[in-house]
């Protein structure tokens, strides 16, 4: 059947395209219902990534964070509109050592193939986990809380046990996501997140404290942290956290950074310091954030960060999407309706 | 219920090559008809398809239909002389074969339109729920001439006040099938639009956007419009 697939071919210009699609053996046909722009699809949307990488890349559908509807299941195992959330990772090894986000070989939606901007995509049997009790537009944040868990989970697998404060550094919706996270897996722990906006901190109402970091003085002590930052301010972060964290503490890295950033190995050396980095997620992390999202608790305060919520029925609609979401200071939610 | 009328009674004489009807034309791996199918039967808003051919196609349209998307969901019909005609068949075939209700819709597409989208058909069927019928329109970028002679321009419209017609065409099935009961012989034969027919009667026909894209495949260089714009090889051979 003819799909409709939507590209970036050039940074602001989208093109409506057209494919064949011949449904692989035993894959299900999703129909595409909610989506959510992250900074990556932002980046490629506004030419801020490298030029090499443009060039490579481009034309390229975006959108990795996406919800849907059964279409199709040949083994009718789903039925037919059971919403599901969509894994934008497709590992094309097994591996019991590597995660599947990290694996070599793994292809990624919206980065090394092509995104959800699609009326209908088919999917792995796996790559899809069916959602209840959800409004689909919270669960359209499912991605981005997966990545959370994937490094929350890692964290746990690679830090010491002393978790009596936890700190975040971020207020974007990464720091956001993962601080909530971090509360419900540690709700004994204290629960410090650090930004530059006081507004946006003022989101943070489940943290036990909030600071701006140029409030930080030299006795703020924490356990662990996570770096939640990226971009031109990951180094300062960066910095400010190396001096801050306890001897053996732990980095949880989430932040991207188009520059690398410098790193004081001196003092990662002579604390005896971990950096762990996190980067997209795996069915596993998927899972759990389907069980996490089923605490209405927890839906509210993830509902409180969609900004904007716009109905797309055009590329027109698109184009207004990524501008609002430029301007909101969390995340924008897209009713695809193509 | 939904329903959808596929309108594939054509028999391709804009094509000005092959004897096969313009619908049965190969678009890259399946034919035109297939691709236009596909998408009614991917919607969850569709209850059923019917699909009205030629007579002397019936027989190969169950062959395609079997091969391609064989489905409980569609049934084919013989269509009628016009389209009009063609699309009463398919309201009588509903009122014999199904309980009619009185908010039953049928959504009518061009079989040689296979870029509908799934918008299109919502859209479709939630505005003829709460009028008498709904058109697919795009806006005319193009000024419109009217020339009553075919000779000299009589008239020339108001541009932002002229659209193009396109598909589905949206009745409710039992007013359908009212208004057709009015029309004189001679209206039958000169309203070439079922939308035309509503709005001589003096019932509600509201429009909702179509797309650019949802082109209709009449002639060789649409068919070469499509194959490319599915990036497929072009056969006209």
């Amino acid at each position: 059947m003819i799909n409709e697939i939507v590209k970036l071919v050039e940074p602001k210009k989208l093109e409506m395209n057209f494919e064949e699609l011949n449904l692989p053996k035993n894959h299900i046909l999703v129909k595409p219902t909610y989506m959510s722009i992250c900074a990556a699809d932002q980046r490629y949307y506004q030419g801020k990534r490298k030029k090499e990488a443009l060039e490579k890349k481009l034309p390229l559908t975006l959108i990795h964070e996406c919800v849907g509807e059964v279409l199709y299941d040949p083994k009718c195992e789903f039925s037919v509109g059971e919403k599901v959330v969509l894994i934008p990772n497709t590992p094309y090894e097994e591996d019991n050592i590597i995660k599947e986000n990290y694996r070599l070989s793994t292809k990624f939606r919206s980065s090394s193939y092509d995104g959800f901007m699609q009326t209908m995509i088919h999917m792995r049997r796996n790559r899809i986990i069916p959602i209840q009790n959800i409004k689909p537009e919270i669960a359209s944040m499912l991605e981005l809380m997966s990545v959370a868990v994937n490094g929350i989970e890692n964290f746990i697998e690679k830090a010491h046990d002393r978790r009596d404060t936890l700190a975040v550094w971020g207020d974007g919706s990464v720091g956001y996501v993962t601080a909530l996270i971090l509360k419900s897996y540690f709700p004994k722990s204290k629960l410090i997140v650090l930004g530059v906006n006081r507004d946006k901190l003022g989101y943070f109402s489940f943290a036990d404290e909030i600071k701006l970091v140029n409030e930080v003085d030299e006795d703020f002590k924490v356990d662990h942290t996570f770096e939640c930052v990226g971009g031109a301010g990951a180094e300062s972060a960066i910095d400010q956290i190396i001096g801050c964290i306890q001897p053996q503490g732990c980095i949880n890295l989430l932040g991207v950074s188009e520059d690398p950033p410098h790193i004081n190995t001196r003092m990662v050396l002579e604390k005896g310091l971990t950096l762990l980095g996190n980067s997209r997620s795996g069915y596993s992390d998927f899972k759990k954030s389907v069980e996490l999202l089923q605490n209405s608790q927890i839906q509210d305060y993830i509902e409180n960060i969609i900004c904007d919520r716009i109905e797309v029925k055009g590329l027109g609609d698109i184009h207004s999407a990524f501008e609002a979401d430029l301007n909101n200071n969390f995340k924008t939610v897209m009713k695809w309706n193509i | 219920m939904n329903y959808a009328g596929i309108l594939a009674g054509g028999v391709g004489k804009r094509m000005g090559r092959s004897d096969l009807p313009k619908q049965f034309l190969m678009l890259g791996s399946k034919p035109i008809l297939i691709h236009t199918i596909e998408q009614f039967l991917i919607s969850g808003e569709i209850d059923k398809i019917i699909l009205a051919v030629p007579q002397n196609w019936k027989s190969y349209s169950e062959d395609l239909i079997k091969k391609y998307c064989e489905s409980e969901k569609i049934d084919i019909i013989v269509g009628g002389e016009t389209r009009n005609e063609t699309i009463l068949n398919i309201c009588n075939h509903i009122v014999d074969t199904y309980c009619l209700g009185y908010d039953d819709v049928i959504v009518t597409h061009d079989s040689v339109r296979p870029f509908i989208t799934q918008r299109i058909i919502k859209e479709n069927i939630e505005l003829c729920k709460t009028t008498d019928a709904v058109d697919t329109v795009v806006p005319a970028f193009d000024t419109i001439v009217e020339v009553k002679d075919n000779n000299t321009i009589s008239n020339i419209p108001i541009r932002k006040h002229m659209y193009l017609g396109q598909t589905p065409q949206t009745f409710n099935v039992d007013t359908f099938i009212k208004v057709y009961t009015t029309l004189t012989e001679e209206e039958k034969n000169i309203l070439t639009d079922a939308c035309k027919m509503f709005v001589i009667k003096n019932k509600e026909v509201k429009i909702i956007n179509g797309e650019s894209y949802n082109i209709k495949i009449t002639t060789p260089y649409d068919l070469k419009m499509a194959s490319l714009m599915l990036g497929v090889e072009y056969k006209n051979d």
